[in-house]
């Protein structure tokens, strides 16, 4: 499945251009390389994955304005990353697992989540983590790696109780390839060969530290023979080329063949362009020069190009769907706004029932809200 | 930054918060002690995620000031090994909430190589990390977990709750033989400034300190905390005329028993402040520890003003789960009018 990228062309980034396979469909500017196999997907297909990409370049610069405006709190920002996320999650079948990171709202999003579901955190309400029934999706993982072990242990289940139907993807990032977790999790998905995908978004910083100070590795997939595993590098912001693999991996994660081991390690080579959240300033750390190389091979342009040449778009289409798109954000941020939150959230689902002397403490805080106005508990601490 | 400027015009003191004061005082001990250095995630280049270490790369440089992989263990546990060749490192773990990997490295390893060698090996070490919430900041930014760490024999926990204490607490840790488990209170980095002096000095480990004189009632607290108890304590102070001792207890592990009880046996009453679940909390070991001291001299039952026995929620309702002024000063007269 993997092929040479055109070696040494100036535009494209060290990071992509090293000399390692890297699997690539689309150029810089969207055209499909020679000797490229586009992946077999419908018209309509592709349109949803466009749509559901330009939807997540949009809500990102949503969320990033309202947090500028005070009414959302610290965001993870993911342009540049869109791509990679919405092509991994379009091929996942419906029964498929999804186990994000705090980053990975596309992703949550393209496998059933509501959109206003991903607004609420941002405002504080912890009920838009609740995962509607029948949407395959874990609460979002912050603690670095941790996910990793969970997602294999998940695969497991499922193998053990015969549902090799059922795959697993799981996101990390490229500091999480140093904790530990990442190490155990991945070698316990060869030992017991796991129905699991490990999708790695090398966006090239974990907040300050470049991808050379993470690993000595020369790539992140080449960590996957150490557990006995395929490892494969893909250009993640080429859309089309993330979902040929996501799909391969996760047919091979069902129905090995010969002498394969189910799970596979993807590193799919990204670029962060924004900050690592709204508290950051990478202006610190990182020079502007380096983000406008990554720029030039910018996900949607590449896939709106795309499908321009292929003819399955044009201009009447690309403002019908801008229009859709805007109006599903706009909705979306209508409704987390109107949704309200109780202090009694704060002691249910601690348990599965609330203990009697947690309840107490919810009866204490009740009656000091009825002894006081409420304004008083939100004056400021410091 | 504020270090190298203050040395340049030859002050004698600078008003700085109290996350300058812990740059600042990690500059100065830095500056005279070749072997102390920093390490972690984002704390070279990029100066540290809340600023704590800003400038001291641009400084002391990448050997001394050194961005690390994104792993917690492997920062402790390349500490501990780094204070056995006579190095003073001071990793730092980004948030509180994030420390857990490197639990293993600190109760197994860095709190018991002492006891473990009969005292043949020692980890001089500073594990410094921002704590507590109020801050509006996303699931596992907001814990206060020091219970853990106070568990733990063989470790030192400490935490200011001024400027000046933070720059002359970070430095009496750092000259500590032991390792110390240093939390920043992130809320009020930089609520307030202080007149800190540019000269290296320490504040003691074994001494709590007294914030405000009071015969009614003892509050004993710490970090963030200490502000809204004093808050409160003015408050009654004026409203209800009761006369609120505050205590700040600085180092929460080794306690200092003899300021505690010797208000205690002052007041006769006390309410415990933390942001920390009430149940395991510290407030359970300072009431204990007062039953056990000054049982004779108790007026009321003691009351602890605490968080939820619930994990921290999101910031919409923080302000619910935290001690506000409000909950303490309701607290207070419920002890002294008991």
């Amino acid at each position: 499945m993997n092929m040479k990228n055109e070696a040494g062309s100036k535009d494209v980034p060290a990071a992509v251009r090293e000399d390692s396979d890297i699997v690539q469909i689309l150029d810089a500017e969207g055209d499909v390389l020679p000797q490229a196999s586009v992946p077999d997907i419908s018209d309509r297909q592709l349109l949803e994955l466009y749509e559901t990409i330009k939807l997540a370049r949009h809500f990102d610069q949503r969320a990033i304005s309202f947090q500028r405006q005070g009414r959302l709190a610290t965001y993870a920002p993911m342009t540049g990353q869109e791509g990679s996320q919405v092509a991994t999650s379009l091929a996942l079948a419906e029964q498929d697992w999804l186990f994000p990171t705090y980053r990975e709202h596309a992703a949550k999003y393209a496998h059933g989540m509501d959109l206003a579901s991903l607004f609420e955190p941002l405002r504080g309400h912890r009920e838009g983590y609740a995962i509607p029934e029948g949407v395959n999706v874990m609460p979002e993982y912050i603690p670095i790696a941790t996910q990793v072990p969970q997602a294999m242990g998940m695969a497991w289940g499922h193998k053990l109780q015969g549902k090799t139907d059922t795959a697993v993807l799981c996101h990390l990032g490229d500091g999480a390839t140093s904790e530990g977790d990442f190490h155990e999790g991945l070698n316990f998905a060869g030992v017991f060969d796991v129905p699991a995908v490990f999708v790695c978004n090398n966006n090239q910083w974990a907040i300050s530290v470049p991808r050379e100070r993470q690993t000595a590795s020369e790539t992140i997939a080449e960590k996957a023979q150490a557990y006995g595993i395929d490892g494969v590098r893909v250009d993640g912001l080429d859309p089309l080329a993330v979902y040929k693999v996501a799909s391969e991996a996760l047919e091979k994660a069902r129905n090995p063949g010969p002498g394969e081991l189910r799970p596979t390690l993807i590193e799919s080579v990204q670029y962060r362009f924004g900050a690592h959240t709204t508290a950051d300033d990478p202006s610190v750390y990182r020079d502007e020069s380096e983000e406008e190389v990554w720029r030039d091979r910018d996900p949607v342009d590449r896939i709106e190009t795309y499908l321009y040449n292929e003819g399955i778009l044009d201009s009447d289409l690309e403002s019908e769907i801008q229009d859709r798109i805007e109006q599903e954000v706009s909705e979306a941020i209508e409704t987390a706004e109107q949704t309200e939150t109780s202090p009694d959230n704060i002691v249910e689902h601690v348990y599965e029932d609330v203990p009697a002397r947690l309840e107490q403490q919810r009866d204490e805080l009740n009656r000091l809200r009825e002894k006081y106005d409420d304004g008083a508990f939100s004056e400021v601490l410091e | 930054m504020s270090s190298t400027a203050s040395t340049q015009t030859g002050q004698k003191a600078q008003s700085l918060t109290l996350v300058e004061a812990i740059q600042d005082g990690l500059y100065t001990e830095m500056a005279q002690d070749d072997s102390v250095v920093v390490l972690g995630e984002d704390v070279g280049k990029n100066g540290g995620v809340f600023r704590a270490t800003d400038q001291l790369y641009e400084e002391f440089g990448e050997d001394r000031v050194i961005d690390t992989p994104l792993a917690e263990a492997g920062i402790v546990g390349a500490s501990i090994g780094l204070a056995q060749t006579g190095m003073k490192p001071v990793p730092e773990m980004q948030f509180m909430g994030f420390m857990y990997p490197a639990f293993d490295q600190i109760v197994s390893h860095a709190a018991r190589l002492r006891s473990r060698s009969q005292g043949q090996y020692s980890v001089p070490m500073v594990i410094r990390a921002p704590y507590g919430g109020g801050i509006r900041a996303p699931e596992h930014h907001s814990e206060s977990k020091e219970a853990f760490f106070v568990h733990e024999p063989g470790l030192k926990v400490v935490s200011p709750s001024t400027p000046y204490d933070a720059k002359g607490l970070l430095a009496a840790s750092i000259h500590d033989p032991d390792p110390v488990i240093f939390l920043e209170p992130k809320l009020i980095y930089r609520a307030f400034r202080e007149d800190v002096p540019t000269k290296p000095y320490e504040v003691s480990l074994s001494e709590a300190a007294v914030r405000r004189d009071g015969s009614d009632i003892s509050v004993y607290t710490w970090g963030a905390m200490t502000r809204p108890a004093l808050i409160a304590a003015e408050n009654l102070s004026q409203s209800h005329g009761i006369d609120t001792e505050v205590i700040d207890l600085r180092t929460l592990s080794p306690l200092d028993t003899e300021t505690i009880t010797d208000s205690f046996k002052k007041t006769g009453r006390a309410a415990i402040v933390h942001e920390a679940p009430k149940t395991g909390g510290l407030g359970a070991e300072i009431a204990t520890t007062i039953q056990e001291e000054a049982l004779v001299h108790q007026e009321a039952p003691i009351k602890r003003i605490a968080g939820f026995d619930a994990p921290m929620p999101l910031h919409s309702l923080e302000d619910y789960y935290l001690p506000q002024a409000v909950r303490i000063q309701d607290g207070i007269r419920e002890t002294v009018e008991f």
